[in-house]
């Protein structure tokens, strides 16, 4: 159900500065893949970049080759709106909306694209906290209680469930856990290990032994470049380049 | 399974494009509707003010009904008059507050100070006319440039309060400990530092409520009430600007009309320049350190 | 899982531990360059200065202040007391009749205040449903959609029309407004939309549909700074969470950002709505001052404001003066209510926490 992500010679900028240098990664579909890196290594500009989320801040800007299974995100005829629909977006502090129910936070991006037989709608978003976990603990207060109300956890489960139920062929996810306890972060950690099987799954994280247990490939990214980029068992115990080794090994970051 | 596939693997629907373009539109052309009026009155002003406007104007009081020329000039000193009388009271009455509600007032009473001042910001001007013409004018028993000044002075406290408090309140408080520490009673700190430090947005704050007062009409309908002719007497009716462009732009004559326009953009000017003067003033001695 | 770190045996650090501190280090010199030399200067000066005994002096700059601040509590006490007292022989003479009497008839000592409250009214409906999509509309603007470089010009321009005199509205609208009501835009409306009764009758310009003009014109800025206020209120992670989802701008904007300060922009919309109750002189001057209620927005009306502004000075007995006294303290209490929800309102979004759910 996930499909594969490619990426040839991606550049990114803020301004003038430039944040990722040619950056070339296949990433497999249906696997987990990670970025880290230090911080202002270029890791969420470059998830951002897949999504062409980088480009709503103001002055910044990406070229560059990526394709999303068949579609090519910054080809001539390609909408912004459609490549994000179609890659979903799990951000660091969890941002449910305050002013929706449970059901309105999940069943959001399915009004947005127009659905609206309700019947349908119920399954999906049933489906969707069902696939993040979390249909258990809501499904009797669906709408009655905010999207806000919910625990910190709880709260980036349902972002999860609302990324999900628009159908995305990719999720990335930028930091999902790193606001969270170490209870929610496990509770994440396996559903991820769940998604990848429906979902290509990109995650950053500045957590080395979170890369090490959730994902099977990992990048490491530096001063806006893709260092290295193995299994990463590979990356953890015998990495190809000095500077993955100082990083993994603590010597700095 | 039902899916949001079938429904998404078309491009955005045409419908939403339209909406997201009509929505951009709508919003330019609120901001264009909004600043039309905006830049029409300045042009008229200042067409129609520039006109009327000459020396005569600027010089002589008002000449009989029929008569040609004539001015503003009492009416320019009468609201100055005014306008000192309210300085008076609103400045010092505002300031007083704000450092009460800052420095004294995190309390009760403070609370009701703070609430008492909010609703005395939203009363009508006209309504704050009465209480001055009550307070005022029926115990003197007749119409003063006093009133009309109390009555301003009273719409200043508001602004001038807010704006001291909150400037009070973002010196830090390691400023007012270091005073303590070294043996200043708090009436000093007060005032010669916190005060001091606080001045620019205090200043502007006096500034902003002296503009807005300048400018008021309907509370010297009754108190005031405007004069024909040159009055520095507090206690006798006095001209004000506001009120002589009142009343020639309702009048049926021509020439009355013509002198509202420069009488209008005289008052324009004069709360424009003000605000402006104590911006460069305060920022010069800002920039000069201390 | 693959392993990482062999967490049981971390590496151990080389090298020579670093030698014990015996000494203490030196302080650094203050450097009184670096400070600001006027409150330095003025520490010192004081400092020098007695007396020592300082309650005294302290004792009576408390009173001095609290005085001032009471002051202001007594002048609100002083303001409603005069409102209420002066009123009281209208209020005995009319009752409650006073504000369902139609008949404002100072010859006969009739005093009815509907067509004020009516025309008072309408002109502030007409006034917000006019303001309300253009404030909204230049905040979201100015927030959300319009390039950096224009941002700070168009909101200084919209927060300038807040400072002109309300006198000076009054004479552009005498001047300008009124007569393209009359000559080209209330024809058309009568051609067009004349058949719903609101636009019948002779187009004098002046009227009930040039004083709901003029004071949308000037409840505008109002309610686009506080809409601005409540907008920028709201996170980006709730813009960047719609739009991830796959929506267009406007969609982003609409479930994004104004969902979310929807209660803070009603707060500044009832804050507009207070202004415009209570403004006098623009409206004044081209409302008509007819104290009758027509349906037609093209005729004349009178407001609760506007009455005492004309006729108070002239006002002959005490009974006329004391009605219109008691207009006056209708007038301030709907205001202070008003104004009251107004800011629970817009404290409620940008004070405390965003809305709850609807069900």
């Amino acid at each position: 159900m996930g499909v594969g992500i490619e990426v040839r010679g991606l550049n990114a900028w803020y301004g003038k500065n430039q944040a990722l240098n040619e950056i070339d990664m296949k990433v497999p579909a249906n696997h987990v893949t990670a970025v880290i890196g230090p911080s202002g290594c270029g890791k969420s500009t470059f998830i951002r970049c897949l999504n062409r989320m980088h480009e709503t801040i103001p002055d910044a800007r990406a070229e560059g080759d990526v394709k999303v299974g068949e579609m090519d995100v910054y080809g001539d005829g390609s909408d912004p709106v459609e490549v994000r629909r179609r890659i979903g977006m799990v951000f660091q502090k969890p941002n449910p909306f305050p002013t929706m129910s449970i059901y309105g936070n999940v069943a959001a991006g399915l009004k947005l694209n127009g659905f609206s037989n309700r019947k349908q709608m119920d399954e999906l978003v049933e489906r969707s906290l069902k696939l993040a976990a979390l249909w258990d603990e809501v499904k009797d207060n669906l709408h009655k209680k905010s999207g806000a109300s919910l625990s910190g956890g709880q709260q980036q489960r349902l972002c999860i469930a609302r990324a999900l139920a628009v159908e995305p062929e990719v999720l990335l996810m930028d930091e999902p856990a790193s606001a969270l306890d170490p209870i929610s972060t496990s509770k994440i950690e396996e559903l991820i290990f769940q998604l990848k099987q429906h979902y290509t799954v990109v995650i950053v994280t500045h957590n080395m032994q979170q890369a090490a247990r959730v994902a099977e490939l990992t990048g490491f990214f530096l001063m806006g470049s893709l260092i290295e980029y193995d299994k990463t068992e590979k990356i953890f115990t015998n990495p190809a380049d000095k500077r993955t080794e100082d990083y993994v090994t603590g010597r700095f970051g | 399974m039902p899916s949001i596939a079938a429904s998404t693997s078309q491009p955005v629907s045409l419908w939403r494009r339209v909406a997201n373009q009509g929505a951009t539109a709508f919003a330019i052309l609120t901001a264009v509707l909004v600043l039309v009026p905006l830049m029409a009155i300045f042009v008229y002003l200042l067409i129609k003010g520039v006109g009327a406007l000459n020396w005569a104007f600027l010089t002589q009081t008002p000449k009989p009904v029929g008569e040609a020329g004539g001015g503003m000039a009492n009416a320019i000193v009468g609201s100055g008059v005014i306008l000192a009388i309210a300085s008076l009271i609103g400045i010092p009455l505002g300031i007083g507050s704000g450092i009460y509600l800052a420095e004294y007032g995190r309390n009760r009473f403070g609370d009701i100070v703070r609430f008492t001042a909010d609703v005395l910001n939203g009363v009508p001007s006209i309504v704050i006319g009465i209480a001055a013409y009550s307070l005022v004018v029926v115990p003197q028993k007749h119409f003063s440039a006093l009133s009309g000044g109390v009555a301003l002075g009273i719409m200043m406290i508001p602004t001038v309060a807010r704006a001291t408090e909150e400037m009070l309140l973002m010196v830090p408080n390691a400023v007012r400990e270091a005073a303590f520490g070294l043996g200043i009673p708090k009436w000093r700190t007060t005032l010669s530092i916190t005060l001091r430090t606080a001045s620019a947005g205090v200043i502007t704050g006096c500034m902003l409520a002296f503009a807005r007062v300048a400018g008021e009409t309907a509370p010297l309908l009754f108190t005031a009430f405007g004069n024909q002719f040159w009055n520095l007497n507090p206690n006798q009716p006095t001209a004000a600007l506001p009120l002589q462009i009142f009343v020639y732009a309702i009048s049926p004559f021509d020439e009355w009309h013509n002198q509202a326009w420069a009488g209008a953009l005289i008052l324009i000017i004069l709360i424009v320049g003000a605000v402006a003067a104590v911006r460069i003033t305060v920022s010069r001695g800002r920039l000069k350190g201390a | 899982m693959s392993d990482s770190f062999d967490s049981m045996n971390p590496p151990q650090p080389s090298g020579e531990l670093p030698k014990p501190v015996t000494a203490m280090p030196t302080l650094a010199k203050v450097d009184h360059q670096r400070q600001p030399r006027g409150v330095i200067a003025a520490l010192e000066q004081i400092r020098h200065s007695r007396p020592r005994n300082s309650r005294m002096p302290d004792a009576f700059f408390r009173f001095i202040i609290l005085l001032s601040a009471a002051s202001v509590f007594a002048i609100v006490v002083l303001v409603v007391w005069e409102l209420i007292s002066k009123s009281q022989l209208s209020l005995h003479q009319f009752g409650l009749k006073f504000f369902y009497g139609h008949d404002w008839d100072p010859v006969n000592g009739n005093f009815g205040a509907m067509p004020f409250i009516y025309g008072t009214l309408v002109s502030s409906f007409l006034a917000l449903v006019l303001a309300v999509p253009l404030s909204v509309g230049v905040a979201v603007f100015i927030t959300e959609m319009c390039p950096q470089r224009l941002r700070a010009i168009i909101s200084f321009l919209v927060e300038l029309l807040a400072a002109i005199p309300s006198v000076i509205y009054g004479l552009w609208a005498i001047f300008v407004l009124a007569p393209l009501l009359r000559d080209y835009v209330e024809p058309f409306l009568g051609k067009t939309l004349g058949w719903t009764g609101l636009f019948t009758g002779p187009a004098y310009g002046l009227g009930m549909l040039a004083a709901g003009i003029i004071l949308a014109i000037m409840i505008v800025p109002i309610i686009a700074s506080i809409t601005r206020e409540v907008l920028l209120a709201v996170p980006q992670n709730q813009r960047e969470a719609v739009l991830a989802l796959g929506a267009t701008r406007w969609e982003m904007i609409r479930m994004g950002v104004l969902r979310n300060a929807r209660i803070g922009i009603v707060g500044g919309i009832i804050l507009g709505l207070g202004r415009a109750l209570g403004e006098t002189m623009a409206v004044t001057m081209v409302i008509g001052n007819r104290p009758e209620v027509a349906k037609s927005l093209f005729a004349p009306g009178y407001t609760m404001a506007s009455v005492i502004a004309n006729e108070f000075s002239e006002a002959t007995g005490d009974l006329y003066l004391s009605a219109l006294i008691e207009i006056g303290l209708a007038l301030f209490i709907v205001t202070l209510i008003v104004n009251a929800l107004a800011r629970l309102l817009v404290w409620s979004i940008t004070g405390g926490q965003s809305a709850r759910a609807n069900a």
